[in-house]
């Protein structure tokens, strides 16, 4: 594959995703965050815009992770991290917490995947015989949210990961609303993916040449920093 | 006034052979104390319900670890690397549903209702050999209610009527676990007289033991 290879560091590649993803949050939102690359957004949210975060564990108004060392063991994110919680917060069970997350009540979701496709189609909890954690709370949360944003580099090992038709089992059946990645944003559309926004660093061809599907380019098409 | 017994005569009650449904998200509001004990007296061959198995070293890990479970019904397991051993070993069966599925069916079944009807894992492997209802043209899977014979589970304060009350992210999957099992043992950070009936989250009726979990 001819990808071009550009010198981003992970560093780069997270901050790169994570602001872009930051700028699609509405005022008063209610969010929820994956575990790793996506959790990184939060840390670009507007204060203004009074977003809250929803942690699958049971709160409305995840704050950031409390300093040590004494760590009060009774608060803590879906990682198991010890965390703060915002004005206005609330804890509940999972019970509430899934009638939260498929009920609809969640604006959007960001997760990681290992693969998504032009239908909007998501895989993201096994490799079948390497990886099989389970599958978690975030197949309910992508099926509940009103958006599902994926948050994720473009390949892994120079292969794509956006593909025409995911090959790994699926977490979700065409939810997917939205991808970004480092190189550019795609929107999941009912004639499949639409190039909205590109980073400057790579060209349209870079783009096609490492993604595994087809796509329609926006007339509109953006840089992705701005 | 519900009966206060120690850790070790909880796990006395339970039967090696039996279900058991272990509250706890990871490790927070997960009943140890207990489940000490449940690794002293080698209660096993159990089937353990719980939302993940925690990490190798503490509660729900331990029970793993220690080889007393031979089959756990969960969501997640990939904060434990001795789960995932167990499993590819063949030591240790797992069977997995989606976290809001499973609270679910614990939840139907504490609350009387044939089962759950949830559009989660529709189009994915998760509906294979499952009954797939229609309704207003949305598909559903069709989950049976899951109970067991004991609940295990973790409370902030428990007064002596059995009512519970958590601080924090403890309640997790303790309070729907209350209400699914024939008999139900709840570890308390503290006993007191009586808790505000404002205040109280679970049911004192719900509750058959109350353990001293000591912590203050």
């Amino acid at each position: 594959m001819n990808t071009v290879i550009q010198n981003l560091t992970k560093d780069d590649v997270k901050k790169i995703i994570a602001k872009r993803i930051a700028k699609e949050f509405k005022e008063n939102d209610i969010v929820t965050f994956g575990i790793g690359l996506p959790t990184e957004a939060a840390n670009y949210i507007d204060e203004k815009k009074h977003i809250i975060i929803q942690s699958e564990n049971g709160i409305l108004g995840l704050g950031k992770t409390q300093e040590g060392p004494n760590y009060n063991t009774k608060i803590v994110n879906a990682g198991g991290a010890y965390v703060e919680v915002n004005k206005g917060a609330c804890f509940y069970d999972s019970q509430m917490a899934f009638t939260i997350m498929r009920g609809g009540h969640i604006d959007a979701t960001v997760l990681g995947a290992l693969q998504v496709d032009s239908e909007g189609s998501i895989a993201s909890w096994q490799i079948p015989g390497k990886f099989v954690p389970g599958i978690g709370g975030s197949i309910d949360l992508i099926v509940g949210s009103k958006k599902v944003i994926v948050a994720m580099t473009h390949t892994s090992k120079n292969e794509p990961k956006i593909v025409k038709k995911c090959t790994l089992p699926l977490t979700a059946y065409k939810e997917v609303d939205m991808i970004v990645t480092e190189r550019c944003v795609f929107m999941v559309s009912p004639e499949g993916l639409i190039l909205t926004e590109i980073n400057p660093l790579f060209s349209v061809e870079d783009i096609k040449n490492s993604t595994g599907a087809d796509f329609k380019v926006s007339k509109y098409l953006k840089n992705m920093n701005d | 006034m519900k009966k206060i017994i120690s850790a070790k005569q909880a796990a006395g009650l339970i039967k090696s052979n039996s279900t058991v449904m272990i509250g706890g998200f990871l490790s927070c509001g997960a009943p140890d104390k207990i489940i000490d004990e449940l690794v002293k007296e080698n209660i096993n061959n159990l089937t353990m319900i719980c939302n993940d198995t925690s990490f190798e070293n503490v509660d729900k890990g331990l029970m793993i670890k220690h080889g007393l479970v031979k089959k756990v019904i969960t969501t997640h397991i990939g904060t434990n690397p001795v789960t995932l051993e167990k499993m590819h070993a063949g030591e240790v069966k797992v069977e997995f549903y989606p976290m809001g599925t499973l609270v679910e069916k614990i939840h139907a079944k504490g609350s009387g209702l044939g089962g759950v009807l949830t559009p989660t894992g529709i189009g994915t492997i998760l509906e294979e050999g499952k009954n797939i209802v229609e309704i207003k043209g949305k598909k559903y899977i069709f989950e049976e209610p899951l109970g067991a014979d004991f609940a295990i589970i973790y409370g902030t304060k428990v007064d002596r009527y059995g009512n519970v009350k958590f601080e924090g992210t403890t309640r997790n999957f303790n309070t729907s676990m209350a209400t699914a099992a024939d008999v139900v043992i709840v570890q308390a950070d503290e006993i007191v007289d009586c808790i505000n009936p404002d205040e109280v989250v679970i049911p004192g009726i719900f509750i058959d033991y109350i353990v001293d979990g000591g912590i203050k």
